[in-house]
């Protein structure tokens, strides 16, 4: 059996791999490229030179937050979609502290920006975190929706009040020095020149602290079971709505603090440009990891390592940039269907109801009418 | 008057593309399907409507490109969540990536450089223009417009209620076992659903370059896809409710843009004026999305055992 189960992994793996390369084979070669050439820029180039590879994690550090972000709440079965808006929220935040702190040590503003943004992250979370689980409003509509409201405020805010008064650009006013997330070269001596910060390193403690509360905590528990199946949580005593409450929260506020880490490390002001869609890059990330935060690390490298292999092949190959996002997209859709084709043939070999080994909770969450004869747990 | 005339012309053009777009994704989530492809769809329906448009000269070409192009995305669709049965919610945002990704490609290969490349778009259509006045204003409108609201929104509402397609669509979205054991297609029917759905989502969307700019601009949908998604379920999968939506938020939408260049009111930001319209959908869907009727099979995969 579990050779046999391997072997289809195989077979599977290696029919994944055969589609990605001739969809996006395909894409390098209208692009006019070779698309050997095209791989090798997109993602072994990146890794030779130290610059490079250091970009690479620099360009990783946005979307490992907010790949975290979205894996945290897409464990729990909420739909976190809005993640983009909470990051816009973050920056906004960090845009505004960093403007009134000047003067002030950085041992208290950088706490502060990072407190800042996970807050403003967190209370655009809220609202459609209340409507879900007070009145159960689908929180996918929700979450979607407060995103170009968010986009709307940061243009807004850099049209009116914060325009650049020097030069007239929607920009805001460059943040005080001490709101600077410090360069890791200036610490660490065998980092050379590069722009990589201190948020790569705050990307990475919170992966490992969401791995360890995830995977070795009761708190990760009731996490999972939630995710799995709301119902079942439920009759295991677990308070379902406060779960999922909290985990949108927390989600909101990672999502907030990556709105922070590219305003104090990157581009030290609010910009339009802030965020390319690093939200809706965090799903990819997500769930080409897995969901799991092992698999968020390595993806969010693996997209950084694109990212940055995508953005010199316009110079070397003459590569339009706009192919690395189709390289993404096209991974992300092979990815779930294979992983979709998998689970249904192993669930089916195990003789098991073919729907207990759906990845998505069996009962769609936004059904509040199903759960209420069941809100309370025998006792 | 002329005012409330301005406005109510301008309400039936900007709800156009959201009509489209909430009665195709109407036909998807009746058959069991949430299709979150929809704001890449439109996007994709927009540019490439616009680029056979530009290639050939005639912009109802155009439209049956971007049809085209919509049929290919509600298959791609299907593939993902019909045949292989992956999460619906991923697959339809993996969908959007990649046809924003691919338009935006296509766009940088066919329109890179030079002068902004542009079309003659489709003209206003009049029938009322002698009678001049605010019924001549509210009357003309682009083609595209009296079509949806006399053609496809009748028309579709009859196909889902009246017609057998129409009951087998809401059968494989309640109940597939059911269905299958009544001798319906599942399969079958929720590709045709998701690709009628695909192909009014593009015309949505390619209503925007080809009849109201003449051109295609980067994020030209802008959300507009997520207000389909809403307005779906404020209509609780009745295209009419759904198509009411999608009106006043267009009307909320157009009073904004108008009140801009109404003195008095210069002085309110014009974000205030864009973002009110999401806002208004949001507190809708509060106040009237309590226990909505979701389709029985929404967001389940389909497998025969």
């Amino acid at each position: 059996m579990a050779e046999n189960r391997l072997g289809r992994a195989g077979m599977i793996a290696l029919g994944a791999i055969v589609t990605i390369l001739a969809v996006t084979g395909s894409a390098f070669v209208i692009a006019g490229a070779n698309p050997l050439d095209a791989y090798t820029a997109y993602f072994l180039t990146p890794l030779t030179r130290e610059f490079t590879l250091l970009e690479v994690l620099n360009k990783a550090t946005p979307i490992l937050f907010t790949g975290t972000a979205v894996a945290i709440a897409f464990r729990a079965g909420y739909w976190n979609i809005g993640v983009e808006g909470q990051l816009l929220m973050g920056a906004v935040a960090a845009a505004g502290i960093g403007q009134v702190v000047d003067g002030w040590s950085p041992i208290v503003v950088l706490p502060l920006m990072v407190a800042g943004g996970a807050l403003a992250g967190a209370a655009w979370a809220l609202v459609p975190a209340l409507l879900r689980v007070k009145m159960g409003i689908d929180e996918v509509v929700t979450t979607l929706l407060l995103n170009p409201v968010a986009l709307l405020v940061v243009q807004g805010l850099l049209h009116g009040p914060w325009k650049d008064p020097e030069t007239g650009f929607p920009e805001s006013p460059r943040i005080a020095e001490a709101a600077e997330f410090p360069q890791l070269s200036e610490f660490i001596p065998l980092i050379g020149r590069s722009r990589l910060h201190l948020g790569f390193v705050l990307a990475v403690v919170l992966i490992l602290i969401a791995w360890y509360v995830l995977s070795r905590t009761s708190t990760g528990l009731r996490v999972r079971a939630v995710g799995l199946s709301p119902r079942g949580a439920r009759f295991a005593g677990i308070k379902v709505d406060r779960t999922l409450l909290r985990v949108a929260l927390v989600s909101g506020a990672i999502a907030g603090v990556a709105g922070v880490s590219e305003v104090a490390g990157i581009q030290f002001r609010l910009t339009e440009g802030v965020s390319p869609g690093f939200g809706y890059t965090g799903v990819v990330v997500a769930m080409l990891g897995g969901l799991a935060m092992p698999g968020v690390l390595l993806a969010g490298l693996l997209l950084g390592d694109l990212s940055v292999g995508a953005s010199s092949a316009v110079r070397t190959l003459q590569i339009p940039s706009q192919v690395g996002d189709v390289v993404q997209g096209t991974m992300l859709l092979v990815v779930v269907g294979a992983v979709a084709i998998y689970r249904w043939r192993t669930t089916r070999e195990d003789d098991r109801p073919a729907d207990e080994g759906e990845p998505e909770p069996e009962e769609p969450p936004d059904k509040p009418e199903d759960a209420a004869p069941v809100e309370e747990p025998p006792t | 008057m002329m005012f409330f005339a301005d406005i109510i012309a301008a309400t039936f053009r900007n709800a156009t593309p959201l009509v489209y777009g909430t009665v195709g994704e109407t036909y998807t989530e009746r058959a069991g399907i949430l299709n979150l492809g929809v704001e890449g769809t439109m996007y994709a329906g927009a540019f490439f409507g616009f680029a056979v448009a530009y290639q050939t000269g005639d912009p109802w070409i155009g439209l049956l490109g971007a049809i085209v192009v919509g049929l290919i995305a509600g298959a791609l669709m299907a593939l993902m969540t019909v045949t292989l049965g992956a999460n619906q919610h991923v697959s339809g945002l993996g969908l959007t990536i990649v046809l924003i990704g691919i338009s935006e490609f296509a766009n940088r290969m066919l329109f890179t450089g030079g002068s902004l490349a542009r079309i003659e778009p489709m003209p206003l259509w009049d029938p009322l223009a002698d009678l001049g006045g605010p019924l001549g204003t509210i009357a003309n409108q682009y083609g595209l417009t009296y079509i949806a609201f006399f053609l496809v929104v009748p028309i579709s509402w009859w196909v889902l209620m009246k017609t057998p397609l129409g009951l087998s669509i809401r059968a494989v979205g309640e109940n597939p076992e059911a269905a299958d054991v009544a001798g319906i297609n599942v399969f079958r029917v929720r590709y045709i659903a998701l690709m009628i759905g695909g192909a009014l989502m593009a015309v949505g969307g390619a209503f925007i370059t080809l009849a109201v700019l003449g051109t295609f601009t980067l994020d030209i949908i802008a959300g507009r896809g997520w207000v389909v998604i809403a307005l779906v379920i404020f209509g609780r999968w009745r295209i009419f409710r759904g198509v009411f939506g999608a009106l006043i938020f267009a009307a909320v939408y157009s009073l904004g843009l108008r009140l801009r260049i109404t003195p008095g009111f210069e002085d309110i930001p014009n974000e205030v004026m864009l973002a009110l319209p999401y806002l208004f959908v949001i507190l809708a869907l509060a106040l009237s999305g309590r226990n909505v009727p979701y389709p029985g099979a929404y967001l389940k995969p389909y497998r025969r055992s």
